[in-house]
């Protein structure tokens, strides 16, 4: 049972990349206008709904969508599931690139931005009430621990590098990796455990402005176990998709043992909630009629549909159903996080909020950057496993 | 000067164009319109002048002065020429028994039809013993007068609500004439003095139509009394930006700040003299002059409220608008909504298409990306 | 794998409690105001809604007018706080009109400020005299203080390329010079009037008791959300004028007890780190062993 990771090869100029390429740029050249005029003229955000896509999506969805490498080490090295371990690095990738974009995202949404280094380095500064510094720092270190945990690839191919101080770097860097492993698996898996939970917790300072169907102290922990169900997700997402376009043959069995460890979760998470609000005597505002409890009630739908779609053995097995039951678990979570943020968040009835064009199309400039990076990194470093074999 | 007479046989100096002017104005003043001047010429030529008795009590014949000022001092004779004053104390040439003659026969000749004005308030007490012409008390004058008359109008604050003889303590039990001719519609124009085109646009009106215009609650002109001198004021721009003067003669006094630190009491009185200035002189009036309004034609404010007191303003008047509490303000652009719909359509079907693909068959041998 | 399986579990269950056992403190020690606390007293029975404060107060702040109301674009009238109105009369009037009053809105300074809570390096904070004031060099425009704000007051400057946060701060650089806030110095009518916070409210509580159909029996401030230094008196219900009905316990308590009951001392963290090395320790032990066994 051998699974070596090699780098797939081929064209680096194809016409995806180009496409993806050329959204890429699109997005950067609004951004470089969004920092020039700032975000009043190019964004659709407003002093009732401060926060919008770029937060709601590009962070505390994509962090969570990117909580691969979250979910697959706790399975590999807390579990001891080792035969998930060919899906380690790739998922790293996804975590890497995901909490990457997601950075970046907060340096283009905050308006002082060249003010951004003083947060982690003005530690006497520090709020510790604020539930958004913990968040700030740990994404911060976690990025930097990403990288860190994905860097082996690099050296594998770079100690082989025809650069003499890449080779020696290289060299000497692998084994250092190797033996302080632990120390910092462990990290990556403290520090998503102690900000995705605390991204719940943000919107609960809106107090009474945030709606009674999102507004519990049980979101640090709603958000954290929808996080750990979207990272599961996001891996079978992304282990279907290039093994497809890869030409790899892809371990359904694998992937099907993975997606089911989704649907605990899920249990867990609706139950949770739906206790929360019968204790909390509202479960009637899901009826109310209007547009909140519809999405609310659509939450639910969604969060249950992979349990369904996952219920029975054949179905797990079939590729489509899989990736089918992926992407309902990641637009349940998405939709979970758009409504915290978003939905349920109540300034009062004058204020309205949709992202303008420019937001939407920095985003899906950032995203197609992300998918794009995703595929030269791949096709040049050892990432994928060749074949996957059970 | 007899009603039968007409004008131009009586003063053939005065130009016919003055004339015309005259009446113009006055129709303007009243709303009535360039029609309505033909109307009122007509009227005066012919000699179908409206007969008008003017009773006056306890008064200070201010009123009566400033229709007098109303015009040019070579016109005040077309004044009393378009209407066929009578009856009037202070004009009247005659005096003593003659004067009562004349008040009998103008009520005789003109009963039912007469208009009368009635300036300065009427005593109460002691049964009205504080104010009796020719033996009779002022109270049996009015009642008299006012039974016989088309029209009753009180001109000045005095005679419509009972003005400065009323004031704190009242000896005299001081009142309005309405208060008297209960029952009788009393046209009030209130003022100290009232406004004198505000009295000729009510006579004309009923000369020529037989109407009286609209009236408020408390029976004043709807034209002259529909709205506070607040609304109309040409100060109000410095009120409306926070410039006041503190002190007479201070920096913003002699810039001609608004007066409402002063004591103004422009928003809650009902009149017209910011538009409409006396003695024909631009500017000729409270404020004009840099005095704060003291609300003269409102009972509730003249001589009771003190002349340097700030005024409530509950009730915000245009030009001024104001914030609601809950604004709107944000929009959804709907292109956006539309490329995002699109977006996430996209994804969805792609997804959906790229699951179905995946179902049917065993991955491709060569990469697509 | 018994061992790891439950040293697994165990992980899992201990961060869940800590995420989810750290249940907000009851309402512990109300914030008490600081003793020189400063503030304002406004009386919506006394305002004629002339404004004078809103152009004091761009004045002394040296802020650009915002004419979006006003019809000619003549007047300094902007629809609600924002980035060129850290003051702002609204005129709230009921159905038939004839019920009216006007409202000032502006900070509340609160003594428990949710934006200072919020802020991640303190940029917003209660300093001298409670004014909860602003430093932009702390500031990465965030906007999360505006996140937090049940009054809504917090705004942002989002024309600028390089934006601030913009609130009312008690003209703290006039108090500085022995000056009070430009508003409530120009008021014709002393509908607010400025002072410490104990003495205003001594002011109010003596004008409900002499008059007493006067007022709504009640001071907005005086415990709401925690209490706050800016203190209203009306003449309407409070809520009609957008204040909200905020029960006695300070706004940001809710969210920050239950950020410091999870990571209290960071004990939490710290503990699930250990555990989560140790678990994984143990799986690399029985992983060597496992080999160590098959090549024998």
């Amino acid at each position: 049972m051998t699974t070596r990771a090699e780098p797939m090869g081929g064209s680096l100029d194809t016409t995806a990349t180009r496409a993806l390429a050329g959204l890429l740029g699109l997005g950067a050249v609004l951004i470089v206008w969004r920092l020039i005029v700032g975000l009043g003229p190019t964004t659709a955000l407003n002093d009732g709904y401060p926060l919008g896509l770029w937060i709601a999506f590009d962070v505390v969805t994509g962090t969570a969508v990117a909580c691969g490498g979250y979910a697959v080490a706790i399975l590999v090295y807390i579990l001891n599931k080792g035969r998930y371990h060919p899906l380690v690095r790739p998922a790293l990738l996804t975590s890497a690139l995901g909490y990457s974009l997601a950075g970046f995202s907060v340096v283009i949404d905050i308006g002082r931005w060249w003010n951004v280094w003083k947060v982690p380095v003005y530690f006497w500064h520090w709020n510790f009430n604020s539930a958004l510094l913990e968040v700030a720092l740990c994404i911060m270190a976690y990025v930097f621990v990403l990288w860190i945990e994905l860097s082996p690839a690099f050296f594998e191919r770079w100690q082989d590098s025809s650069f003499v101080a890449l080779r020696r770097m290289s060299r000497a860097a692998l084994p250092m990796l190797k033996k302080a492993s632990l120390f910092i698996i462990a990290l990556g898996l403290l520090l998503p455990t102690m900000h995705q939970s605390s991204l719940g917790t943000l919107m609960l300072l809106a107090g009474p402005r945030l709606h009674p169907l999102w507004n519990t102290p049980w979101l640090p922990l709603l958000f954290l176990i929808s996080c750990v169900s979207m990272g599961y997700a996001g891996v079978v997402f992304e282990s279907t998709l290039s093994s497809r376009l890869f030409g790899r043959r892809s371990d359904t069995a694998m992937l099907a043992a993975l997606a089911a460890a989704i649907v605990p979760l899920q249990i867990a998470f609706v139950v949770l909630r739906l206790g929360d609000l019968a204790w909390q005597g509202r479960l009637g505002l899901l009826f109310a009629g209007d547009g909140r409890s519809v999405l609310a009630a659509l939450e639910y739908v969604l969060f249950l549909a992979p349990v369904v779609m996952l219920s029975s053995a054949e179905r797990r097995r079939d590729p489509g159903q899989l990736f089918r039951a992926a992407l309902a678990m990641i637009f349940a979570g998405a939709l979970f996080r758009f409504d915290t943020y978003l939905v349920a968040f109540t300034p009062g009835p004058q204020w309205a909020y949709f992202p303008s064009v420019p937001e939407l199309l920095i985003t899906v400039g950032l995203v197609a950057g992300e998918i794009l990076a995703y595929i030269l990194i791949v096709k040049m470093f050892p990432v994928l496993a060749k074949e996957q074999v059970a | 000067m007899l009603a039968s007479q007409s004008l131009a046989e009586f003063d053939p100096t005065v130009s016919r164009r003055n004339f015309i002017r005259l009446c113009t104005m006055v129709a303007a003043a009243v709303g009535l319109g360039p029609l309505a001047a033909e109307r009122f010429v007509e009227a005066a030529t012919s000699g179908r002048k409206p007969s008008v008795i003017w009773l006056q009590f306890q008064e200070c014949t201010g009123c009566t002065e400033s229709l007098l000022r109303a015009a040019h001092p070579a016109v005040d004779d077309l004044i009393l020429d378009l209407i066929s004053l009578d009856y009037h104390e202070t004009l009247l040439a005659a005096a003593g028994h003659q004067a009562e003659a004349a008040l009998k026969q103008a009520m005789r000749d003109n009963a039912g039809k007469y208009v009368c004005i009635v300036e300065g308030a009427i005593p109460t007490k002691e049964n009205g013993i504080y104010c009796m012409i020719g033996g009779r008390t002022a109270v049996d004058i009015v009642t008299d007068v006012a039974s016989q008359a088309g029209a009753v109008i009180a001109i000045g604050s005095c005679a419509s609500w009972g003005g400065v003889p009323s004031a704190d303590p009242n000896p005299t039990g001081a009142t309005g004439a309405h208060e008297i001719l209960k029952g009788k519609t009393v046209v009030n124009i209130p003022g100290c003095p009232a406004n004198p085109y505000n009295l000729l646009g009510v006579v004309l009106q009923y000369a020529t139509y037989g109407t009286l215009p609209a009236l408020d609650a408390q029976n004043r002109p709807k034209f002259a009394y529909g709205e506070t001198i607040h609304e109309h004021c040409p100060r109000r721009a410095h009120f409306d930006a926070g410039r006041f003067a503190e002190k007479y003669g201070d920096e913003g006094h002699r810039l001609g700040y608004c007066l409402y630190k002063l004591g103004c009491k422009g928003p809650v009185t009902y009149a017209n003299c910011s538009v409409q200035h006396f003695g024909e002189v631009d500017g000729a009036w409270p404020i004009g002059v840099g005095h704060p309004c003291f609300g003269c034609t409102e009972q509730k404010v003249a001589f009771r409220v003190p002349l340097h007191t700030t005024v409530d303003i509950q009730r915000p008047m245009p030009p001024d608008t104001y914030a609601p509490v809950h604004a709107s303000q944000g929009q959804v652009s709907p292109l956006a909504t539309g490329v995002a719909g699109a977006i996430l359509g996209g994804l969805a079907g792609a997804g959906y298409v790229a699951s179905k693909k995946l179902s049917a068959a065993e991955p491709p041998v060569k990469p697509e990306v | 794998m018994g061992i790891s399986r439950r040293a697994a579990l165990k992980t899992v269950l201990v961060a869940g409690a800590a995420a989810a056992g750290a249940r907000p403190a009851k309402a512990a020690v109300l914030a008490q105001a600081p003793a020189d606390a400063v503030g304002l007293l406004y009386d919506t029975t006394l305002c004629i809604g002339c404004k004078t404060c809103m152009v004091a107060c761009n004045e002394a702040n040296a802020l650009p007018a915002d004419t979006t109301l006003s019809p000619a674009r003549l007047y300094h009238a902007p629809a609600d706080l924002n980035a060129r109105a850290k003051t702002v009369i609204k005129l709230y009037a009921d159905a038939d009109g004839m019920t009216r009053s006007y409202l000032k809105a502006q900070c509340m300074h609160c003594i428990d400020p949710a934006c200072a809570t919020a802020c991640m390096l303190g940029s917003l904070q209660k300093r001298e005299f409670g004014i909860v004031t602003y430093d932009p060099d702390l500031c990465v425009g965030c906007r999360y203080c505006e996140v937090a704000c049940p009054f809504n007051v917090p705004k942002f400057e989002w024309s600028s390329a390089a934006p601030k946060i913009v609130k009312c701060e008690l003209c703290n650089h006039r108090l500085a010079e022995g000056k009070e806030p430009a508003c409530s110095e120009v008021c014709p009518r002393h509908a607010v009037i400025f002072g410490k916070r104990s003495d205003l409210l001594k002011e109010a509580k003596r004008r409900i008791d002499e008059s007493p159909g006067r007022y709504i029996p009640k001071v907005y401030g005086e415990t709401d959300g925690g209490g706050t230094q800016v203190l209203y008196l009306s003449h309407v219900p409070f809520e009609h004028l957008g204040l909200p009905a905020l029960g006695e316990t300070p706004g940001p308590e809710r969210a920050r007890s239950l950020q410091h009951g999870i990571y209290r001392g960071f004990a939490a963290p710290l503990a699930l780190y250990g555990v989560l090395g140790l678990v994984m320790w143990r799986n690399r032990s029985a992983a060597a062993e496992d080999r160590n066994d098959d090549a024998r």
